[in-house]
């Protein structure tokens, strides 16, 4: 009976979350702003993929978010590609990459594991502080938008905001059936126990790189599609700061979760957009603040808080509804 | 007398401005590798610490006169005690979760310290003057080096040693080796081991701040000097060995040569090196050169 | 499909898209409203950020707070350092806020972000603390003014003037990144017209804190002048640093960006003897002294050059709206590519073609310690580039609107 309740508010729920996503430049919410936000929130996904359902942490996820912004940029800039191979190009960038930092950082694990992406991460960085095609501290500027399969253009904020929400839903769904399939339930048999995933048979190495590719790829997804909407990729997008930062949105979202990362992601770019012109240089004290509240008193993030609850709930419900079938 | 293409002397110079920076390496991993090594945090805050410290020594000669000596040991006594209440109010509760969450919790403090004192003070920095005892330089021949620098490296060194010898040697250090191996079976002799944990903690930030001290004279005290630095002293401890303290020590102090040798041929890559160094280390020595993989 | 997973997220994405700021659209119909994006915490906070802010406010107050009829308002916001902050607050500015005129603060990376979001919305962008000579160059626009300088015109300023006074073998310190290497190349085509030589240079990581190792190679490489292609943090540093290690005993030093804020921070015993360039300084004259005293009053510290432009910038622009009667950008662009710019900031300026704003440099050069007598008191003047000789020149220039 409470299962059924659930399932039914749970299909309402995702029905209003679909319209609200579909109706949003009417209802006087900022395309760009939103466009931004979901950019990000796939990236958090990605980086969930691999945190949340694998156990792995990686320190320098924003590598791959800063590859693809870049390669998909400078090939629409330069190239003169059409915005969907703009992005796939992209996507196969962060993958690739993802494929060599993966088969390094692979052999290590736990605390060696996060540090080794670091380091790879930074030294990635360089590379793009010093190439000449990325522009350096100035950034890749001036990144058409292209027209769409070469017929629908996507200056107008609104089209392209429909585009990148196709995207992310479609990306959201991919992520559901990854976990949902077999080789996301060896994932999760990892992150729980990987001794016994080893004794039971399986190849968890190769599982493991699977799913950081996986997650670079989406990742980069994040990073083409947000290169494509502000028209430009800088060294931020590649910067470890962010790489910190889509843990804390994974982490204030809820780790292990779906719409978790969603929900921190739109949570601390609401927040950076909303005090860049309050407060400034308070918008790191506040990350950190979270950071530290999250870690010590928070750690299921919103979704995963509220899922507890609503398990408590279910078992509150389910007891008592035993008690009285117990009656006379 | 040329060597890959340089004078001689410059060589011997670059080697020796290695050296000054190595031995800030080593002191930094030296107190990032005893917390790591005895507590099994990594202490993303360490470069926050170091800041604080620095500051404390600015703020003391700016608004209440006290010099340089007297910061050198009020920095560690004042960052000591923050260590203290962090190590109380926050580290405690993550005992026994994933250590990921005690590297996260650091990395936010760090945010916050950062923030605070931007806000606090100049981004652009503030200058701190040289100690008069310190000042001037010596004519070596075949560089001029500023008596600071050498200071700088005496100290470290000291320091360095000091603590290696209390760890390693001492029954003080045993004990402390013993309570992170084993806690219950070294409380069970009657000895307070989260009070020891908390010392351990409030002692790898004291030596933070005495770091910070140290190189105050030498960079601009900014908010950021911590998180420029923080990333390569990791590199540095994680090359060395996270539990190692001689390792730390040695790795930090050959490192500042490869770092100062590579600004002569790469400079560009001077920043980078460290982590190509690592990257390599880890791949072959997880534990690290002198580690014991925990 | 695990709906139950789904349930309190969709809720909860439904509560969170509401804590997100909706603001309508709206158009300034009686407002004229000015964009300030600097950095305003970080490390140029001091030469332009919230003191830049103010000084907008003073040129707004000072013209009765409105114009043509309608009130000025200001936005102000801090990019942090960040292209794609900066970026997109303009975006929303212009779309949300409808802003009629955004002013750039420092950091050419976010300059060049925030004109090409100018262009795509057709608005005034009025270019004041980045320096990139990009801006009126390769990526110039019907929309961009570089308003105060760029680092042509520091390259220019600076070494002829050196080279005359002797020091004709330049060695570089430069930092690696792209403004640092363009201010390294602007330099050297001045030095090797004017007649010098560069012997060699090396590149430092950006905020790299410790420059000791490449003095050593520049005090190696035996030339007289030492170039500092580098800017804040990093001058300021590198300056500390060639004090210590007796560098200016045997080499003078050349700041290629400098302003009075780093002067001020690293003494006048350390920056004595160097020379620089700059497009203003408060003790110039009679009319300067007035309005930084001003200033100083507000501040406790006299204003850059950025400062000063930031408030010359505003009052340009409310002067052509006035003359147009109207906030319409492109109306307003061609009255002020007509108009002279002639107040305490600069004496004839004008507007070219590939949008930089042309008035005189200065070379400046740092006072001893015993020839200053008040506070701030940090510079002579040496000489005076006139406008039309201190920018990029028509050949050199690759502007497509200028040819």
């Amino acid at each position: 009976m409470a299962a059924d309740v659930s399932a039914r508010t749970a299909r309402i729920a995702l029905f209003v979350g679909l319209a609200v996503l579909v109706a949003a430049p009417f209802i006087g919410l900022y395309p760009v702003f939103m466009m931004k936000a979901l950019c990000f929130a796939i990236f958090a996904c990605a980086f969930n993929l691999l945190l949340g359902f694998t156990g792995l942490l990686s320190f320098g996820h924003a590598a791959f978010f800063g590859a693809s912004a870049y390669a998909t940029g400078w090939l629409m800039r330069s190239a003169g590609l059409s915005p969907e191979l703009g992005v796939l190009a992209g996507v196969a960038a962060s993958a690739l990459l993802g494929l060599v930092v993966g088969l390094v950082a692979i052999r290590r694990q736990g605390i060696y594991f996060a540090m080794i992406t670091l380091a790879l991460a930074q030294m990635i960085y360089f590379v793009w502080l010093q190439a000449p095609f990325t522009g350096g501290e100035d950034g890749l500027q001036g990144v058409p938008r292209g027209r769409l399969l070469g017929l629908l253009p996507l200056t107008s904020d609104v089209a392209l905001y429909y585009v990148v929400a196709a995207v992310f839903v479609g990306t959201f769904l991919l992520i559901m059936r990854i976990v949902h399939s077999p080789f996301g339930q060896v994932l999760k048999a990892i992150r729980e126990n990987e001794a016994r995933a080893i004794s039971l048979g399986y190849d968890v190495d190769r599982y493991k790189l699977l799913a950081f590719v996986l997650s670079a790829a989406l990742a980069g997804l994040g990073g083409s599609m947000k290169a494509l909407v502000l028209g430009f990729a800088t060294l931020s997008d590649a910067h470890w700061s962010l790489s910190g930062e889509v843990i804390l949105m994974s982490l204030l979202g809820g780790l292990g979760t779906f719409a978790g990362p969603v929900i921190g992601a739109f949570t601390i770019i609401g927040l950076q957009d909303y005090l860049a012109d309050r407060a400034g240089s308070w918008v790191t004290v506040i990350i950190g603040v979270i950071f530290v509240i999250c870690v010590v008193a928070f750690r299921r993030g919103f979704v995963g808080e509220l899922l507890a609850w609503q398990q408590r709930r279910a078992n509150y419900t389910a007891a008592h509804s035993v008690s009285k079938d117990k009656g006379p | 007398m040329d060597i890959f293409g340089i004078p001689l002397q410059a060589f011997l110079g670059q080697l020796l401005l290695g050296l000054v920076n190595g031995s800030f390496y080593a002191m930094l991993s030296l107190g990032l590798a005893v917390i790591f090594g005895l507590l099994g945090i990594v202490n993303f805050a360490h470069g926050a610490l170091y800041m604080i410290g620095a500051y404390v020594g600015f703020v003391a000669l700016d608004r209440f006169g006290l010099n340089y000596w007297f910061a050198l040991i009020l920095a560690p006594l004042v960052v000591g005690a923050l260590g203290v209440v962090i190590e109380r109010t926050l580290l405690r509760r993550l005992y026994g979760v994933d250590p990921i969450y005690g590297l996260l919790l650091t990395f936010g403090l760090a945010l916050i310290a950062e923030g605070v004192f931007r806000y606090w003070f100049d981004v652009s920095g503030q200058s701190y003057p040289v100690p008069d005892l310190l000042q001037g330089a010596t004519n070596l021949g075949f560089m001029v080096l500023p008596n600071y620098r050498a200071w700088v490296v005496v100290a470290s060194l000291v320091v360095c040693l000091g603590t290696w010898f209390v760890i390693e040697r001492t029954r003080l250090g045993a004990t402390l080796r013993a309570g992170t191996e084993n806690p219950r079976l070294v409380q069970a002799f009657g000895i307070n081991v989260p009070l020891m944990v908390m010392l351990t903690y409030a002692g790898g930030a004291g030596l933070a701040a005495l770091a910070g001290v140290l190189a105050a004279p030498i960079i601009q005290v900014t908010p950021l000097m911590g998180s420029n630095l923080i990333i390569i002293v990791f590199a540095v401890v994680v090359i060395g060995g996270m539990g190692s303290i001689l390792g730390s020590i040695l790795t930090g102090l050959g490192l500042g040569l490869i770092e100062g040798l590579t600004k002569v041929f790469y400079p560009e890559a001077s920043n980078v090196v460290v982590f190509v160094i690592m990257v390599i280390v880890l791949m072959f020595r997880p534990a690290g050169l002198f580690g014991k993989e925990r | 499909m695990k709906l139950k997973t789904l349930v309190p997220a969709c809720a909860l994405a439904l509560a969170s898209l509401a804590v997100v700021p909706a603001a309508q659209a709206q158009i300034s119909g009686d407002t004229i409203k000015i964009g300030f994006i600097t950095d305003l915490s970080g490390l140029y906070a001091d030469i332009d950020g919230p003191a830049g802010a103010e000084a907008i406010r003073m040129a707004i107050a000072d013209l009765g707070g409105a114009v043509a009829g309608k009130k000025v308002e200001l936005l102000v916001a801090d990019h942090q350092n960040k292209p794609d902050v900066a970026a997109s607050k303009a975006r929303e500015w212009f779309d949300q806020q409808g802003m009629d005129m955004l002013i750039g603060g420092t950091n050419s990376g976010t300059g060049l972000a925030m004109a090409k979001v100018a262009l795509e919305k057709k608005k005034p962008y009025i270019s004041v603390g980045a320096g990139s000579s990009a801006l009126t160059n390769d990526q110039c626009t019907p929309y961009t003014i570089h308003y105060a300088y760029d680092t042509v015109a520091l390259a220019k300023g600076t070494a002829p003037a050196v080279v005359k006074s002797g020091g004709k073998s330049w060695y570089f310190l430069t930092a690696d990144y792209a403004f640092g290497t363009a201010l390294q190349a602007d330099a050297t085509t001045a030095v090797t017209k004017a007649g010098g030589s560069v012997v060699g240079s090396v590149r430092a990581p950006l905020s790299a804190s410790d420059f000791s190792s490449f003095l050593l190679q520049a005090q190696g490489s035996k030339a007289q002048i030492l170039g500092l292609a580098n800017a804040g943090g990093d001058t300021i540093n590198s300056v500390k640093a060639a004090n210590e290690f007796g560098l200016t005993k045997t080499m003078k030093l050349a700041g290629l960006l400098m302003f009075i804020n780093d002067v001020h921070s690293l003494g006048l015993k350390a920056t004595q003897g160097m020379y620089l360039t700059d497009s203003w300084y408060w003790n110039q004259n009679a009319e300067t002294r007035a309005w930084s005293k001003r200033f100083f009053d507000k501040f406790k510290r006299m204003p850059s050059s950025l400062q000063a432009a930031d408030y010359s910038a505003a009052q340009f622009y409310l002067a052509a709206v006035k003359a147009v009667n109207t906030d319409d950008g492109d109306k307003v662009m061609e009255q002020m590519r007509k108009s002279k710019v002639n107040d305490m900031y600069a004496k004839n300026g004008y507007i070219r073609a590939d949008g930089s704003m042309i008035h005189d440099m200065y070379l400046m050069q740092v006072k001893t310690p015993e020839t200053s007598t008040t506070p701030w008191d940090y510079y002579n003047i040496v000489a005076t580039t006139k406008g039309e000789d201190a920018f990029l020149t028509k050949e050199e220039s690759k502007c497509p609107l200028w040819k």
